[in-house]
């Protein structure tokens, strides 16, 4: 007789009549393949943990958003937001699609220069931009958006000193009937910090002001927010042209707009709750085409959309370590990804799947990361079926900001492949190793030696 | 180890435990463990009889029964007397 396959035994209590805490059914179906690569093959060739992105998902995703705007607004520009993830082939999958570069420091503008983006598509935003970036930013004539009055000084004075013109936007921040109410960045629109920067740069004659900008928040749920931020944008647009017959060249309303993650403490998954990337598109587009402006002096609208382009396309592939009991009975698995690599952790219940076929009997378990921390949770509850040593699992939406804020701790930072359209799976960041961790660091002469051995010999 | 002698197992993997009204589900293999506790089986016996009927091996079983051994004895299924 032929061996049945042997699956763990479980028992789990049984509450009915409660809201089920621990995800859903959906959770653990398993996925064993991502756009047509076997999760186990992708770990066999590339290792475990691995971060993977679909470039046919942030294609269609891009192409999705544009469509979503353009069929609603006769000038749109999207600028990839490289903080949310710049390594150079996703960069260069979004300036094959058309999109600009939205920069926040120096090493990201270099980044977008060496990517070929010619520098009047390069938006430097961001509150520290040092003489030096400010200084190469002139030279490429690089929209650069003002965030504070001293840049505005300062970038007064390269200009005389430079003799050029720069091409400035300033960033306001307003009330947009949401909280916490992002004010640290830019100038405030309600208490006239907006228009006293307008004035000094009008009036001043060193800086060509080309457009207003802002960046409302992040994970927006409300499009209503949006729509409010861009009839107040469209409100100072209006006003400069009426106060100095000048006509800007456009109104970047930033990034912000939710992805289909799930936050920490949200009862409905996001796929559930989050808005469509058209609801978002209505709001602002709408707002603007009835502000008033006439057809001509109709602004381009600029997006920084960051996480809702990219963050459904990554996935993280790793595997169980081990399984324990905890003290309260509650099942936990040892992953061999942590926080330091899944920062996101921190914000979302992302959605875990088995990467092979179970039967349909689940156990609420604690996953937790590597590290020797207790802060190392990746997921405080999920539903999955029984994992043993060695399987693996998939980890949903991940593609935004893990890549740029993972660290090495504890753990180093695994590699990243790209699922291309072409049918390969193509490496385009390798795993760091001791090297990368000791690139930078320099032994005094007088600490290279040391006798432990000999002194602690009998 | 002794399962409470009233709790209900049904072939679904439904179990009931009428003195407290709580319910629990078990996936089939777990059933077929409560049952033979149930029917007065060792330990013993039970890893014999996996180890024969399963795809696995003996140290995956050992670790698995005694892991699902305190969850039964944590849901209070077992006679009191054993939970010490
Ligand atoms: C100025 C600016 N633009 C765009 C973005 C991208 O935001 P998101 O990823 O939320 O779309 C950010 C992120 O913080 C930002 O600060």
């Amino acid at each position: 007789m032929k061996k049945q396959l042997y699956e763990r035994p479980l028992i789990q209590r049984i509450n009915t009549g409660l809201m089920n805490k621990f995800g859903t059914k959906t959770e653990y179906a398993p996925t064993s393949h991502i756009d047509g690569f076997a999760v186990k093959d992708l770990i066999k060739e590339f290792g475990s943990p691995v971060f993977v992105l679909s470039e046919q998902t942030i294609r269609n995703t891009y192409r999705e958003a544009v469509r979503a705007f353009k069929t609603r607004y006769p000038r749109v520009q999207f600028a990839w937001s490289y903080k949310t993830n710049y390594i150079n082939a996703v960069c260069n999958i979004f300036h094959q699609e058309g999109s600009w570069a939205e920069v926040v420091s120096g090493f990201e503008y270099q980044k977008a220069i060496n990517n070929g983006v010619p520098g009047h598509n390069i938006i430097f935003n961001g509150p520290d931009k040092t003489d030096e970036d400010l200084r190469a930013a002139i030279t490429n004539n690089s929209p650069i958006h003002i965030d504070h009055l001293d840049e505005l000084y300062r970038l007064t004075e390269l200009a005389e000193e430079m003799n050029k013109r720069p091409n400035v936007a300033i960033r306001v921040n307003m009330d947009t009937g949401i909280y916490p109410m992002w004010d640290r960045f830019g100038f405030n629109y309600e208490n006239g910090q907006a228009w006293d920067a307008i004035n000094k740069i009008m009036l001043g004659e060193r800086l060509e002001l080309i457009g207003v900008h802002c960046h409302i928040g992040t994970f927006m749920l409300s499009p209503q927010a949006y729509a409010t931020a861009a009839f107040k944008l469209s409100d100072l647009a209006l006003g400069i042209k009426k106060k100095y017959n000048k006509t800007l060249q456009y109104i970047d309303m930033g990034g912000g707009f939710a992805s289909k993650n799930t936050l920490k403490g949200s009862y409905l998954p996001g796929t559930d709750t989050v808005p469509t990337i058209d609801q978002f598109a209505e709001a602002i587009t709408t707002a603007i085409l009835n502000a008033g402006f006439i057809e001509k002096d109709l602004p381009l609208l600029i997006l920084e959309t960051g996480r809702a382009l990219i963050d459904e396309a990554g996935y993280l592939l790793g595997s169980v370590i081990a399984n324990k009991r905890l003290s309260d009975g509650r099942r936990a698995s040892i992953m061999d990804f942590g926080v330091n690599i899944l920062f996101t952790a921190f914000w979302y219940d992302h959605k875990i799947s088995p990467a092979q076929e179970f039967s349909s009997y689940t156990e609420d378990t604690v996953m937790y990361g590597p590290l020797c921390m207790n802060i190392d949770v990746v997921r405080s509850n999920v539903t999955l079926p029984p994992l043993k040593k060695d399987d693996h699992v998939v980890v949903h939406t991940v593609g935004a900001y893990n890549m740029t804020q993972w660290m090495q701790f504890i753990a180093m930072r695994p590699s990243v492949v790209l699922l291309g359209i072409d049918g390969k799976a193509h490496l385009i960041r390798s795993k760091e190793g001791l090297e990368n961790i000791e690139m930078n660091e320099v032994m005094p002469e007088f600490l290279k030696n040391h006798q432990l051995s000999v002194a602690n010999a009998k | 180890m002794k399962i409470l002698k009233n709790i209900a197992l049904s072939d679904t993997g439904f179990v009931f435990n009428p003195s407290t009204g709580d319910s629990f589900s078990v996936n089939p293999i777990g059933l077929s463990i409560l049952k033979d506790f149930k029917d007065g089986k060792s330990e013993a016996d039970i890893k014999k009889r996996l180890l024969s009927e399963y795809q696995t091996d003996r140290e995956t079983i050992e670790k698995d029964l005694y892991d699902f051994m305190k969850m039964i004895e944590q849901l209070h299924l077992t006679e009191y007397h054993e939970q010490a």
